[in-house]
Order: structure tokens, then C-alpha cells, then sequence
């Protein structure tokens, strides 16, 4: 249900066709799946392969789905065929004893025949179920593995849509397609078998509507393709404007521009309008001319088989039972056909999964040890990255940080402060230089140890959807519950806290939303205390928090910052000149080095920038 | 819903009733066949008369080329129902949502206003067109079945009386009980959905607090809880099926006994029963159909709901009746000199986002002179932005009035009073098109040298000639590929081109570092003598310099005065002033 919400557009017609609705065609619902976008599949055998592999240890179970529909089918079939020797040989010969004692069997064929579908349904959820959560699982701890990087140049957005659109759809075909597609298969083969047996010349006639079935479909499929195609386009216009023009309503407002927006929304409605009205009647012809094809085909065994019957050569219990097989012949040919588009999709969706499943993952060196027994000296000679290769962001950086010491990084937005810290947490490696901790190179230790040893606070606060006391504790669970008061309170986090109805186990909803940017800010410094790293690196919040709080937040810092090795990206003047270095970053490079005095003393790139960001009115006052 | 479907039906409603009948066609012939199978077997076959069996045989092909017309008939005039009433719906929805002002606009939020305008729409549509063919083709073919069925047998009929509603019942029963399960089943999605999006947007938190063990049990737990939920709310649903076959292949047993019986004792012909099971399979299945299509319905009351709560939001902010006087825009040297330039005045105004709500300002009185600069500062959340929000209307004011040139803010007409004031907001509001598009924004008609100079004084002109292309590059949605920097550059040039008598700066220089940012101020106050200058600021440095300075606290004015003043009298000012600027800034003062 929930992918078929997601779906949204054909959902409706989606969910009539998923039902197995007996006999009737109704023009809705076979031409809805006709119109999914075509997928280019790049590898399907290796992708069916793969979905195979995650199926092997349900292969018992599998083979009980088969099992199933095959007898239920097989029991419909009989079923059927039986209805037809009670008109001849009951009805016609007058045996009423004998009728009540056939319908009675039939009856019981019947119910055992549902049971068998039912059982074959229910042991099909237990299979997809545990397949997807297999999947799912596989993804997420897939994700975990990736390195920062791949977030970088991946949209979180397309991400997302893989790990739960991509997986549903996986999780649909394996629950309702698959089965379907088996029970359809099974279906039509019994059915032509059955229909062979019982007149091969009724069959022949019967099939002759077929060619032209798979003529009409394929020239209007292709029509409708064609003018689909359009549509989508229109559509994707159309959402892309809306989306725009009322993320950016304000801007509207202010310039007044709401009667260009109706109008310009106006033109692009009436586009959409013609090839929706284009596209959807491409795609509503379909259900009648089947219906057509059907009767034709239902009109010429009725006429030949009443010829036949008179001419002796077949029954009536024969034709009444041909008949049936024939409208139940047509419905499968359509279930399928309907079928194959979304198996197709859920293989597009598959091959997208694997896709992330073949990603590179981060690794160790070979031989990388754990870090232990921090000191906190921490050099970076001569490093340079790039994220793209050939665009250097950072370029022959060194700079060397005594154990306890603090360094600031000062520059222009975009200069390459927060690569050059990325490149300190180990987020990246350097695609040149070396990076060391206490003289040895940070690569020769594993990327886990090294995190642990280092605390970071970003800028923009990352907190998660559990109780307050979780966030706090996040890198260090086993903390009890007098440390985590504890740390909150070095943070200055607790009053807030205490203040909240639920204090430590109110709940965050959505990364922190229901607290100020101040109050996550404090939380996360929190967390950082309590890891007790050895090296520290900070990324200065801006102008997003109010000044009250940033007193408050500073205090944190500084708490945190005493007798470690620390990182400061800095904005505040007193961060700055308390700092035991400043290194001036700009273009990629560390342009200036030196303490407050020094850098003033220089009279280049840092005191420019100080003298205008500083520089006091009151200054300029007093001064004669 | 019905309201809805009527009021926008509008110019389609020949086709929508159109679409009816000619299902009804198709419907009538599609009914026809079976009985002129049971004539081939009863009359024909008993008779021998191959010529009767071949003209019945051409009298069901002529029905199923009349029905085709009908089924044709009916997609065409449904489809373009349908698809008239989801666009007047849409183009009406987006219409409404023009007339919004902030107030209604905080309410929505844009992402839920888009789905609104293209799912729900979409889904109206999809509906509409079921309604039209399904909802009138099934109980057609069930209501027609029926009466077929019951010429050709009243006896046999009697099956029908008891199977139908076995089926419904137990359908509406399953359906039922299945339905809180999916909802469960929803919510156990969404947890998935959240701790795979907190593990992707917190990716370096989660690496760098090396919890990925954590990340991978808090997932686990989720996954095998939706398992376990949608397995349950699925189990349900499987009974479905094979209960309508069931119920369906016994029904049909059933007749074959009473019909056969009948038939042995001479008062049923063999091709009537074969003709009735044949209806009661169309009668069943189109049952059916109405159960499926009526939870589409259900669905779609969502739908219908989220519109309609839309087009049934009016803004309170309309349109005042006071023309203004000529454009002063076109000759602003005039303004100073006669004095009539726009003065602003808040006379104790209070504001709330609604009634009973927390004040977000509380008895606002100021005094502002054409042409002076005001800087306001403030925490976070003291009611800064809403306060410069009134002087266009972006709210109204709860108590109180604002004044401009002396007059209520609220008689101006909007796109008149919105005209002379310029307001750059803190997130800088981009459209895809080209630079120059967007910078014309503000003005349409603006020259090359305008749109140079505007840039120009926003300090935007260096970069803007740095892209291939200058002007003429391309800025992608949103403006996501230029820095956040340079958005806010582009966004000032937009509003500076458009001369406005009021420049209101919210916040709108904070991704732009200090010294450009006091290059950006320096150059608006060359081009803009004459204007009112108001800006809001984190940095004091940004408002040091004002005429005067508002220091807001909780929604109310806590002190006045200039840079030097506020030192001295508001201790507020002074920390903030100390922790930005450094301590000797204090040291002047004494």
C-alpha cells in the first residue's frame, strides 16, 4: 500500500488491476500500466541473479508457492471442465440424484481449490517480507560503510528514494507480482492445454482475434508512448514551476509578481491539458478495443460451436465449457502484460539498489592499527585535496599543532577551512602529504580509532530522533546517567533542559526541530565532552544564533577546548587572539601564520580583515 | 467531494454527462451477448438451423461494433472531463495560493502546497475519471446483469440474493480490519524512512562518533517492526481473493444445480443456465470493482480535504482603497526637498499570529524620517523580522497602526505600497532563468547600465562577469549554483534596482563576509541618499553607523539610541557590542 501511495499518479488504476477482478475488462484498468516510462534495464540477468540470491534460502518456500498455485489452478481448471460434462451428461440424461452428487464434488473442489490460493498467498508474504528486510538491512549497513565523499556527490534525495521507494517496489513484485506471475503462467498454460483437450478446433478458431490483440497493442503503445513522453514532460515542467515559484512565493510577494505567476502557471496548465487529454485517451482506447477483440472472439466460438453442434461434432457442454475457459484465457494474457511493466520496474529499482551495494566502501590501510594513548601533537605537511580531480581545494598545506595547543583558521567563505578540517577528522585523506598524530602517519591507523580520538562540533548541528539523554550520551553509550547530567551541565545545556516537561527523555523530533539552533548547539558540544576526546575541532556557529546564547555557547567552548589539542574555525574576535596560532586560509592555501600582534604586525591579508570586520566606530572616534 | 467535483466541473460538464451514456451503450451490448449465446443453443442448436445460429452470431458482432463506439465514446468525454476539471482545479488552487500573504503562507508549508497542487490534483483526476467510467459501468453492468439474470430465470435469480451480500459483507468486513493494520503499518514506514534520513544527512556525525553498531540495531529494530506489521496488515488482504473466488465458484455450482434440476424437469432451457452463470460472473466481478474503486474514494477524501483547505483559506490582507500619489520612483530628488517623502510611524503596535496566541510584539512605538538609517538588533526570535515585516504587509498589524507617508499602511493598495518598498530577506530567493531575468525581477525594464550599476553596488558585478556568459548565465533552480554569498549579492542588486523609497535589510548580508558586507553598505547609501535605510543585523558592525538603533527584546523595544548612546545606556548592546567587536570598544566609551 504505502509504495503504491508513492506511486501517486497511477495509484488508483494500480490498485484496481492488482485485485484480481474475474472477467470484466474495464477500460480503466489494463491501460494504466501501459504508459510506465519505459526503463532501460542495464543488466537484468545479473540483477535477476542477484534478487535469486537473496530468494536462495526461501527456495523450499518458493517451490511450496508453485506447488500451490498449480494445484489451485489446476483444481479451477477441472472445476470448469466439470461444469461443462454435468450440462451433457447430468442435465441432458435427466440424472437428478446424479447432478446433486457431482455439484456436491464440485463444491468441495472448489473450497480446497481456494484454500490452496490462500496458502500460497500467505507463505508468499512471509518470503517477500523477510526478503525486503534482508534487503533493506544489507542497504543500510551498506550505507554506513560509504565514505564521505559519496555523500558529497550523491543528492541525498536520490539516496533516500533508492533505500525505501526503490526497496518497496522490490517488495511489491516479490509479494503480489511474483505470485501473480507464477499463478498467470500456470493459468495459461492449463487453460490452453485444457482447451486443446477439449476441441482443438474451437481452440484454433479462438485464437485467431490473438495477432491482432498483440498488432493493436504494440501500434497504440506506441502512440501512446510517444504523447506519454510529452506528458511527462509537461508534468515535469509544471512541478518544477509550482515547486519553484512557491518555495520562493515570498520573493513574489514582495515584488508583486502574483498575476505573471498565474498567468505564466496559466500557459503551462493548458499544455499539460492537451497531451494529458492525448495521453489519456492514447491509453483509455486500449480497454475498449480489448473488450471488442473479446466479444469477437466469444461471438465467433458461440457461432462456430453452435455450426459445430448441430453439425454433431462437439456438445454443448463442451462450448459451455470452452466459453469459460475463454473469458478466463483473456484475463491472464492482461494481468501479464500489465505485470511485466512493473516486474520491469521493480528490476529498474533492484538495479539501483545493487547499485549502491557495489560501492566502493571506505577501507583501512592494510595493516592499520588501532590508535591508542593519545598525546595530541598533530602535523599536516605539504597536504593537498581535491574533490574533483584537476580542481584543487586545498594545496600544499603543512601547519603543526603542539599537543594541548589551539589553532584558529581564519579566512574568506570558500576559502577551504572546513576541507582542511574534513581532512583532520579523516572524513577524506589527502590526495597528497601526509597527515600525522603524535609523529606517526594518521593512515597507518584504522579510520574508526582516529575518529574516536577526535571530538568535532559543526556548525550546523546533527542530533537524532531519540531522548535527550541518548543524544548526549551518542558516542559513548555506556555513560551513566550522572555523567550525562554531568556533561549537559559543562555545556551549559542543562537549565534548558531541566526546564522541558520530560527533562533528559524528552524526545527530539526531526534532527532537533522542536529546539532552538542554540539549544542543539549546546547538545552537541554535550555529546563532544562527554567522548573525552584528545583533539578537538570546532566549527564556530555564525550569525544564525543570537548573541545571549553565543555568550553561553562560548563558555561551552572554552570549557571544552582546556588541555586539548584544538581546531577552531573561528568568527569571534576573542576565539581569535586567544588562540596559540592563527592560520590565515584563502584560495586553498595558508597565506599567513602567526599569533594576533604578529598577524597585525604583518599589515597583510589578516590585518585587512581585521580592520574591517573590527574596526570600532568608537575607535575611529577617539582617535584625534 | 461532490462540492467539489460540481463547482469545477464547469465547462465540462456536456462532456461529463456524455461519458455516462455512452458507457450505458457499451454496457447494454456488452449484457446483450450472453443471451444471444443462450438464443444460439436454445433456438438455434435444438432447431438445427445453422442459418439462425450464423445471423445470431452476425447480430453479436454488430452489438459488440456498437458497444465498441460506446466504450470509445465514453474515454473520449471522460478523459476530457476528467482532465478540464483537474486543470480549471489547478490553475484555481494555484490561483487562491497567489493571494496568500505570509501568514497563510507559514501556515502551509511549500513542500505540503506543492503536493497539493500536482499529487492531489492528479488524484482528483484519476478519480473523476473513474467515476465516470468504472463507478458508472459496474453498478450499470450489476443493475443490467440483474435484470438479464432475472428474465432468463426469477428461480435461479434467488442465488444472487444470498451470494451478493456474503460477498459485500465479507469484503467490507475484511477491508475493514485490514485498514487500521495499513495505517499502523504507514507509521512503522515513516520510523524506517526517518532513521535512514537521519543516517544520510548525519552521515559524519554517525562516522565521526563511530556509532555505526548503534545506527545498525536502532535500524534493525525498525525493520523487523515494520515486518512484523505489514505481514500482519498483508495477511489480511490475501484473504480477499480467495474468498471472492470461493464465494463466486459456488455460486456457480449452485445454479448449476437448480438450473440443471429445473432443466431435468423441463421448465429451463440447457443454453439459459450457461447464460445465467455467465451473468452472474459479470455481476460479481463488477461488485467488485465498486469495492475497489470505492477505496480509491476513500483516498481520494484525503485529497479532497488538503484542497479544500486550501481554497477555503482567505487572506486577511486585501487591498487598500488609497491611490498614491504620482510614482515618486521617477523623480526622487523631488521627495526630500517637499518634505512628502515616506515617513514611517509605528503607533503602538502589537502583533500575534493569532488570536490567543503569544504577542510576538508588544506596543511598538516609532518614528521613522524619510531618508534615515535604523539598525535593528536582537536575538533570535525577539521579533525583529516580523516587526520590518508590517511596514509592507506581509502581516497586519494585531493593535495599532503603521503609517507611511502618513497613512495607514492598510489603505495603500498592495502591489502599490509593496512598489515603493524593497525588502531582502535573509534566505535569498532565486528563480531558474538567466542572471539577468532574475535581476529584472525588480525592475523589467531596467537598461544595461542599470542592471550594471545595481550589480555593481551589491557588489555582485565582479562575479556576475566571472561566469561564461555574464548576465546571460544560466542560474539553475533555486540559484544552487552560486554560493549562499553570492544568492544574497544577487538577491540587494534585484531590490536596488528597483529604487524603492524604503530599503529594508533583513539579515540579508549574514553569508557575505564583513568586508564586502561594509563595501555593499558604503554603496547603497551613494546610490540611495534619499532613501529610508532599516536593517537588521547579528554583526553590530553592520549597524553601527545608523541614525538609530533598535535593540528588541521579546517582542518590545528595550532601548534606543545611537551606537555611542546605547554603550552607555543598554547593557545588552554593550555585551554584544564587547563580544563582536572586543573589549576595548568599552574602553572608549569611559
Amino acid at each position: 500500500m504505502s509504495a503504491d501511495q508513492k506511486r501517486g499518479y497511477a495509484a488508483i488504476p494500480n490498485r484496481t488491476v492488482m485485485g484480481r477482478p474475474r472477467g470484466g475488462q474495464g477500460p480503466g484498468g489494463p491501460g494504466a500500466h501501459l504508459v510506465r516510462e519505459k526503463v532501460k534495464l542495464k543488466d537484468t540477468k545479473g540483477t535477476i541473479k542477484r534478487l535469486g540470491a537473496y530468494l536462495a534460502d526461501k527456495a523450499w518456500l518458493l517451490a511450496l508457492v508453485v506447488l500451490f498455485s498449480l494445484a489451485s489452478t489446476a483444481v479451477n481448471i477441472a472445476g470448469t471442465r466439470i461444469n461443462g460434462i454435468v450440462v451433457d451428461n447430468y442435465v441432458a440424461k435427466g440424472d437428478g440424484r446424479g447432478l446433486l452428487l457431482i455439484c456436491l464434488g464440485l463444491g468441495a473442489m472448489y473450497l480446497i481449490s481456494s484454500l490452496f490460493f490462500y496458502s500460497q498467498a500467505r507463505v508468499m508474504i512471509t518470503v517477500s517480507q523477510n526478503t525486503a528486510v534482508k534487503i533493506r538491512q544489507d542497504l543500510f549497513e551498506k550505507q554506513q560503510k560509504l565514505p564521505v565523499k559519496y555523500f558529497d556527490s550523491h543528492a541525498s534525495g536520490d539516496l533516500m528514494s533508492r533505500l525505501t521507494n526503490d526497496v518497496d517496489q522490490i517488495n511489491m513484485a516479490l509479494s503480489q507480482n511474483l505470485s501473480q506471475f507464477f499463478g498467470g503462467i500456470i493459468n495459461l498454460a492449463g487453460m490452453l492445454i485444457a482447451m486443446l483437450l477439449l476441441s482443438p478446433l474451437l481452440t484454433v478458431i479462438s485464437l485467431v482475434m490473438i495477432p491482432f490483440m498483440f498488432l493493436i497493442t504494440f501500434f497504440l503503445s506506441r502512440y501512446t508512448r510517444r504523447v506519454y513522453i510529452s506528458q511527462q514532460g509537461q508534468l515535469g515542467e509544471m512541478n518544477g514551476y509550482v515547486e519553484e515559484i512557491l518555495s520562493g512565493q515570498k520573493a513574489v510577494l514582495l515584488f508583486s509578481r502574483q498575476e505573471a505567476a498565474r498567468a505564466r502557471f496559466g500557459e503551462i496548465n493548458q499544455r499539460l491539458k492537451k497531451s494529458a487529454i492525448l495521453t489519456l485517451i492514447g491509453t483509455g482506447t486500449l480497454g475498449p478495443i480489448m473488450n471488442l477483440i473479446n466479444n469477437c472472439t466469444y461471438l465467433i466460438v458461440a457461432a462456430a460451436g453452435g455450426y459445430l453442434i448441430v453439425k454433431g461434432h462437439i456438445t454443448p457442454g463442451i462450448v459451455f465449457s470452452f466459453l469459460i475457459y475463454m473469458r478466463n484465457f483473456a484475463r491472464p494474457i492482461n494481468e501479464l502484460s500489465n505485470l511485466f511493466t512493473t516486474i520491469q520496474g521493480a528490476l529498474a529499482g533492484a538495479e539501483r539498489v545493487f547499485e549502491i551495494m557495489d560501492e566502493k566502501e571506505e577501507e583501512d590501510q592494510p595493516g592499520a592499527i588501532a590508535l591508542t594513548g593519545v598525546k595530541g601533537d598533530v602535523a599536516m605537511e605539504e597536504a593537498g585535496f581535491s574533490y574533483v580531480p584537476g580542481k584543487p581545494v586545498l594545496e600544499d598545506c603543512s601547519l603543526a599543532a603542539a599537543a594541548g595547543t589551539v589553532t584558529a583558521l581564519v579566512g574568506p567563505t570558500g576559502a577551504g577551512k572546513t576541507t582542511l578540517i574534513s581532512l583532520l577528522a579523516r572524513f577524506y585523506d589527502p590526495d597528497q602529504g601526509r597527515i600525522t598524530i603524535d609523529g606517526e602517519d594518521m593512515l597507518s591507523f584504522t579510520k574508526d580509532s582516529v575518529r574516536k580520538n577526535i571530538g568535532i562540533v559543526l556548525q550546523d548541528t546533527f542530533l537524532f530522533s531519540e531522548t535527550l539523554r541518548d543524544n548526549i550520551r551518542y558516542g559513548r553509550p555506556s555513560a551513566s546517567p550522572e555523567e550525562v547530567v554531568e556533561a549537559a551541565k559543562l555545556a551549559g545545556a542543562h537549565g534548558f533542559i531541566e526546564r522541558l516537561p520530560e527533562g533528559y527523555d524528552t524526545v527530539l523530533a526531526d534532527n532537533g526541530d522542536n529546539l532552538s539552533q542554540g539549544q542543539r548547539q549546546l547538545l552537541s558540544i554535550a555529546r563532544v565532552i562527554l567522548t573525552r576526546p584528545a583533539i578537538l575541532i570546532l566549527d564556530e556557529a555564525t550569525s544564525s544564533v543570537d548573541t545571549g546564547t553565543e555568550i553561553k555557547i562560548q563558555k561551552a567552548l572554552m570549557e571544552l577546548m582546556a588541555g586539548r589539542t584544538s581546531f577552531v574555525i573561528a568568527h569571534r574576535l576573542s576565539t581569535i587572539k586567544n588562540a596559540d596560532q592563527i592560520l590565515v586560509v584563502d584560495g586553498g592555501r595558508i597565506v599567513e601564520r602567526g599569533s594576533h600582534q604578529e598577524l597585525l604586525a604583518q599589515e597583510g591579508f589578516y590585518a585587512n580583515m581585521y580592520n574591517s570586520q573590527f574596526r570600532s566606530g568608537l575607535v575611529m572616534q577617539c582617535s584625534p | 467531494m461532490m462540492k467539489l467535483i460540481k463547482q469545477f466541473m464547469g465547462g465540462s460538464w456536456l462532456w461529463a454527462i456524455a461519458a455516462p451514456l455512452f458507457m450505458l451503450l457499451e454496457v447494454m451490448m456488452d449484457l446483450m451477448q450472453p443471451a444471444l449465446m443462450a438464443e444460439i443453443i436454445d433456438i438455434g442448436v435444438a432447431r438445427g438451423d445453422v442459418a439462425f445460429i450464423f445471423a445470431t452470431g452476425g447480430r453479436m458482432l454488430l452489438y459488440a461494433l456498437i458497444g465498441v463506439i460506446g466504450g470509445l465514446g465514453c474515454v473520449v468525454t471522460s478523459c476530457t472531463a476528467a482532465v478540464g476539471f483537474a486543470s480549471r482545479l489547478r490553475q484555481q488552487v494555484f490561483s487562491h495560493i497567489q493571494t496568500f500573504s505570509f501568514g497563510e503562507l507559514d501556515k502551509f508549508q511549500t513542500s505540503s502546497l506543492i503536493t497539493r497542487l500536482t499529487n492531489d490534483v492528479t488524484q482528483m483526476q484519476q478519480i473523476v475519471m473513474l467515476a465516470l467510467r468504472l463507478m458508472v459501468r459496474s453498478p450499470l453492468i450489476c443493475v443490467g446483469g440483474i435484470i438479464m439474470a432475472y428474465r432468463l430465470s426469477p428461480a435461479l435469480s434467488m442465488i444472487l440474493a444470498v451470494a451478493a451480500p456474503v460477498l459485500l459483507g465479507g469484503t467490507y468486513f475484511l477491508i475493514k480490519r485490514a485498514m487500521p493494520l495499513f495505517m499502523k503499518m504507514q507509521t512503522k514506514v515513516d520510523r524506517i524512512n526517518e532513521v535512514m534520513r537521519e543516517n544520510l544527512l548525519g552521515a559524519k556525525v554517525v562516522k565521526s562518533f563511530v556509532s555505526q553498531g548503534h545506527e545498525k540495531r536502532r535500524f534493525g529494530g525498525a525493520n523487523r517492526d515494520l515486518m512484523e506489521w505489514s505481514a500482519k496488515a498483508m495477511g489480511n488482504m490475501v484473504l480477499l481473493f480467495p474468498l471472492v473466488n470461493l464465494v463466486m465458484n459456488l455460486s456457480v455450482v449452485t445454479a448449476l444445480w437448480f438450473g440443471g434440476s429445473m432443466a431435468i424437469a423441463g421448465s429451463l432451457e440447457t443454453g439459459k443456465i450457461m447464460a445465467f452463470i455467465n451473468y452472474l460472473i459479470q455481476i460479481m466481478s463488477s461488485m467488485m470493482m465498486v469495492i475497489m474503486v470505492s477505496m480509491g474514494f476513500t483516498r481520494a477524501q484525503v485529497a479532497v480535504q488538503r484542497l479544500n483547505e486550501v481554497l477555503d483559506t482567505e487572506s486577511g490582507i486585501k487591498d487598500g482603497s488609497f491611490e498614491a500619489a504620482e510614482d515618486p520612483a521617477e523623480d526622487p530628488a523631488e521627495d526630500p526637498a517637499d518634505g512628502g517623502g515616506y515617513d514611517i510611524v509605528f503607533e503602538d503596535v502589537c502583533f500575534r499570529h493569532e488570536q490567543g496566541g503569544e504577542w510576538i510584539l508588544k506596543h511598538i512605538n516609532i518614528e521613522i524620517k524619510a531618508g534615515r538609517t535604523v539598525g535593528i538588533i536582537g536575538a533570535t526570535g525577539s521579533g525583529k523580522s516580523t516587526l520590518v515585516s508590517l511596514i509592507p504587509r506581509l502581516y497586519d498589524a494585531t493593535q495599532g497602526r503603521v503609517c507611511v507617508g502618513g497613512r495607514d499602511v492598510r489603505q495603500y493598495p498592495l502591489a502599490d505600497l509593496r512598489n515603493k518598498i524593497g525588502m531582502v530577506l535573509q534566505e535569498s530567493i532565486l528563480f531558474a532563468g538567466s542572471l539577468e531575468e532574475n535581476l529584472r525581477y525588480g525592475k523589467d525594464d531596467a537598461t544595461r547600465e542599470e542592471l550594471e550599476a545595481a550589480a555593481r553596488d551589491a557588489q555582485a558585478l565582479d562575479f556576475i562577469l566571472e561566469k561564461e556568459g555574464a548576465f546571460a548565465a544560466r542560474v539553475e533552480q533555486r540559484g544552487r549554483n552560486f554560493s549562499g554569498g553570492q544568492k544574497q549579492r544577487l538577491s540587494i542588486a534585484r531590490t536596488l534596482l528597483r529604487r524603492p523609497q524604503i530599503l529594508i535589510l533583513d539579515d540579508a548580508a549574514s553569508a557575505v563576509d564583513t568586508v564586502t558586507e561594509a563595501k555593499i553598505r558604503q554603496a547603497i547609501l551613494r546610490r540611495m541618499g534619499s532613501c529610508t535605510l532599516i536593517i537588521i543585523a547579528q554583526r553590530v558592525a553592520a549597524i553601527k553607523d545608523a541614525d538609530l538603533i533598535l535593540v528588541l527584546n521579546d517582542g518590545a523595544i528595550e532601548a534606543r539610541g545611537t551606537h555611542e548612546e546605547l554603550l552607555m545606556s543598554s547593557e545588552t548592546y554593550r555585551h554584544v557590542a564587547a563580544a563582536q567587536l572586543g573589549e576595548e570598544v568599552l574602553s572608549h566609551v569611559c
